[in-house]
């Protein structure tokens, strides 16, 4: 199932942790490799979700405020209504998929363009979260404690942070429905030509709709591991440009903006590989001020490569056909 | 009659396995107006093309003004005065009038800003578009025009590039019986400054009241000119026929049985003020025949669900029910094999197996989840079947040639169990080998009890599968011709709106 580009992003990864490790080799300690594995799990799951309204030609640009709202809900559900964390949890994925179905549903039946649906969800939910805690930290009150459901969501098993074992399970389970399953075709035939798709019976709405359901059911997962994560919310920079963190590590895994492009495996490569940058941006004493200008340079080079790379393929193939 | 300006002599254009011109002359004076007809394919829109610049002549030479040239270039074409209104309109809606006539060629002011000079924009717009009589306002947004006020906006684009001779692909094909008045008389207009124009039309009414002498196109070539006198609609027809067609029809086994699909007064989105009704027996392959823009592949689409049914109802077997979605015709075993192969009918990026099982993936899957092997052997099979050429069933779609292409969109119907097929231009863009293959999988399909309706602008294939024929124009059905009856005369004939005789 790994395909040539998947393999060079998996090169990539390694020459950059080997010189990483090289540096400092703080990188390879357990509580640094834990903490990334953390990072990787909590950002995997949203990067995984957005994968899917990519293929499927769209883009989800709310997940960052999805992750502010949803975040506080669950928080003000299990400390303040003392709502039963699991019922809570169920809620609030709950409340995830109905964001996804009108987003779907605005997009697919109404025809509104994807960029813009989504991008007034970013602002209404951040405004929502914000009104909601009245622009105050959300948070555990002094002295509350959920042993089960921070052992769950915060916990480690053997050192291994649940949030990676979440994210193995999620990627696990829709990397069988992406490259398995009908829908999972069919998300790609709707991503790659709708109308040919339409024309051979597909419903193509449903299958829109569904993708983000599925986008935003998962991005709410997401949000409550994110929330446990960091335990306080601040609801006006809860989760910012979490968005942009997935729509990049789903561009470098080899999705493609235009649809219909894009595999899972790449997906967490993808993640894997913004993880170690802002790892190694900690670790190499660059400031910090500049993780995002080496995040955008890495993305940039790395999709100028591809482009190089299949244009020639492209021009070696072509005499041929 | 003034010497010609432009003189085109022995003119061909040789495409692979095909002479879509074939040692064409033409000379357009000052002030003429040329009616070119002939059928789809006779080779109109290639010279019309090579006139534009667009398309190099393989032989032949054109003379401009007393140059001689071995082609035209695109810039070469312009800037000897000739101008095209298309059929499709090449404007930018977004765009005022004035602004579309002076693309490229804006008044500017404010020196070095370079600021577009809108006033005198429309000062200079409006001379022209008061010499074809228009009834808008320079600065009225394309968008707000109807088509015929389109046209005239090219028209006077034409004009302000100082055209001598305008060519005109199909202009009325869209347009009301009072709109294509009013473009005959600006053609007279023109005429009357000096303008030239080449006319293609199917309308043959039309030319009959415009045209100066009529150049007839027939397999590339040119089969007759006439003189002002000579212009009648019989004699175009006589000369656009009576080449030899091949003979390609194969009987069925069984005479046709009950009807299996069956419309009864159909009125689509694109003509909702006409109705069509006709019936496709099991067993038999319907032709339905045309001129392009005739509502024939609306229609198609229509009764496929893809657009809404504005009346009428379409039956199945005997069963009315509403097709709502492709997928409800599916159900129902109604398949399209549509115009656009590479648009609607195939994802060309997936691989020939997917796109064969895409219709009927839920057959090869287990509570959702794809069998692959199952699915292999499947398009395998097909591929046999069908004989389709390719490596295996991985590669993509985009690898094959045109006619493996379209086994390709066949394939995936087929292993279905098609009741009614309807095909919408099954053969264009195939090679000769593969065309005799469809048509002998047409056959095979139909003796099978599947009801076949065959959209084609191609004369002989009309004649040569067709066990019947039902000819559109302008959106309704203008008469229904048995086997014994088809001739390219009594086609086109109907095609063109003229009485059946």
């Amino acid at each position: 199932m790994i395909n040539r580009k998947d393999l060079w992003l998996l090169i990539l990864i390694i020459i950059v942790g080997t010189v990483v490790a090289i540096i400092n080799p703080r990188f390879l300690s357990p509580i640094n490799l834990s903490n990334t594995a953390n990072l990787i799990g909590l950002f995997g799951i949203f990067a995984v979700a957005q994968a899917f309204v990519i293929i499927s030609g769209g883009i989800e640009l709310s997940v960052g405020s999805i992750i502010a709202l949803l975040g506080v809900v669950f928080i003000d559900l299990v400390a303040s209504e003392a709502v039963n964390p699991a019922l809570a949890f169920v809620i609030v994925v709950a409340i995830g998929c109905l964001i996804g179905l009108l987003h779907g549903f605005l997009v697919a039946k109404l025809g509104l363009q994807p960029f813009v649906v989504t991008l007034c969800g970013l602002l209404i939910y951040r405004g929502i979260a914000r009104y909601y805690t009245e622009d105050a930290t959300a948070g555990f009150p002094f002295g509350a404690s959920f042993p089960t459901l921070e052992w769950l969501t915060a916990g480690r098993f053997y050192g291994i942070p649940h949030s990676l074992i979440a994210f193995i399970v999620i990627t696990l389970v829709m990397g069988v429905v992406l490259h398995k399953s009908v829908f999972g075709r069919y998300l790609f035939a709707v991503g790659k030509n709708e109308e040919a798709a339409r024309y051979s019976g597909i419903h193509t709405a449903r299958i829109t709709i569904a993708a983000y359901v599925i986008c935003c059911g998962l991005t709410a997962v997401a949000a409550v591991f994110i929330a446990m994560y960091t335990r306080s919310i601040s609801p006006s920079s809860h989760g910012n440009f979490y968005e942009l963190y997935a729509i990049a590590a789903a561009v470098l895994g080899g999705c493609s903006l235009r649809g219909g492009e894009g595999s899972i495996v790449g997906v967490v490569l993808g993640t894997v590989l913004l993880q170690v940058l802002q790892n190694l941006v900690n670790l190499l004493g660059i400031p910090s001020s500049l993780n995002f200008a080496v995040m955008g340079s890495v993305i940039l080079i790395g999709v100028l490569a591809d482009q190089q790379i299949s244009r020639r393929a492209a021009r070696v193939k072509a005499p041929a056909g | 009659m003034p010497e010609p300006f432009l003189k085109m002599t022995g003119i061909s254009k040789v495409y692979p396995g095909i002479r879509a011109v074939d040692d064409i002359s033409l000379s357009v004076s000052q002030g003429e107006v040329i009616g070119l007809v002939g059928e789809n394919g006779a080779g109109k829109s290639t010279l019309m093309k090579i006139l534009g610049g667009v398309v190099a002549p393989s032989a032949g030479s054109i003379e401009l003004d007393g140059l001689a040239m071995e082609r035209l270039t695109v810039g070469g074409s312009m800037r000897g005065g000739i101008a095209f209104v298309h059929q499709e309109l090449n404007l930018f809606e977004n765009l005022t009038a004035a602004a579309n006539i002076f693309i490229g060629r804006e008044p500017l002011k404010g020196g070095p800003l370079r600021l577009i000079d809108e006033e005198e924009l429309n000062r200079r717009a409006e001379p022209y578009l008061k010499q074809l009589g228009a009834d808008f306002a320079p600065e009225t947004p394309v968008a707000r025009l109807s088509l015929a006020q389109m046209q005239l906006v090219e028209i006077a684009k034409a004009l302000s590039l100082k055209a001598r001779l305008v060519i005109m692909d199909e202009p009325t094909s869209s347009l009301t019986a009072s709109e294509t008045e009013r473009l005959l008389k600006i053609i007279a207009r023109l005429k009357a400054e000096s303008v030239s124009v080449i006319f293609i039309s199917h309308r043959l009414a039309e030319i009959e009241g415009c045209a100066d002498r009529v150049v007839v196109l027939r397999d590339g070539r040119r089969v007759a000119e006439l003189g002002k006198v000579e212009i009648h609609a019989e004699t175009m027809i006589r000369h656009m026929i009576g080449r030899d067609l091949k003979t390609l029809y194969r009987p069925p086994a069984n005479p046709p049985g009950e009807s299996i699909l069956e419309l009864t007064g159909v009125r689509t989105a694109y003509r909702p003020e006409q109705s069509v009704s006709l019936s496709v027996r099991r067993g038999e392959i319907l032709g339905l025949a045309g001129l392009v823009g005739s509502g024939r592949t609306e229609l198609a689409r229509t009764i496929f669900g893809l657009e809404p049914l504005e009346g009428g109802s379409i039956t199945i077997k005997g069963v009315a029910a509403p097709i709502a979605s492709p997928s409800a015709a599916i159900a129902r075993g109604l398949y399209l094999v549509p115009e656009d192969r590479k648009r609607s009918g195939l994802i060309v990026d997936f691989p020939i197996r997917e796109n064969i099982t895409l219709a009927n993936l839920e057959a090869h899957a287990k509570r959702g989840l794809i069998d692959f092997d199952a699915e292999e052997k499947d398009a395998l099979k097909q591929r046999q079947r069908l004989d389709i050429r390719s490596r295996g069933v991985s590669a993509p779609a985009s690898s094959l040639s045109g006619g493996n292409q379209q086994k390709v969109v066949l394939a995936k119907w087929l292993s279905m169990e098609p009741q009614v097929l309807i095909f919408d231009e099954p053969t264009r863009g195939v090679d000769v080998g593969a065309k005799s293959e469809i048509y002998r999988l047409m056959r095979e399909l139909s003796d099978h009890g599947v009801g076949i309706l065959m959209i084609s602008s191609d004369m002989e294939e009309v004649i040569g599968v067709s066990d019947r024929v039902a000819v559109m124009h302008e959106g309704r059905i203008a008469g229904f011709l048995e086997r014994g009856e088809l001739s390219e005369q009594s086609i086109l004939s109907l095609a063109v709106g003229r009485i059946a005789a």
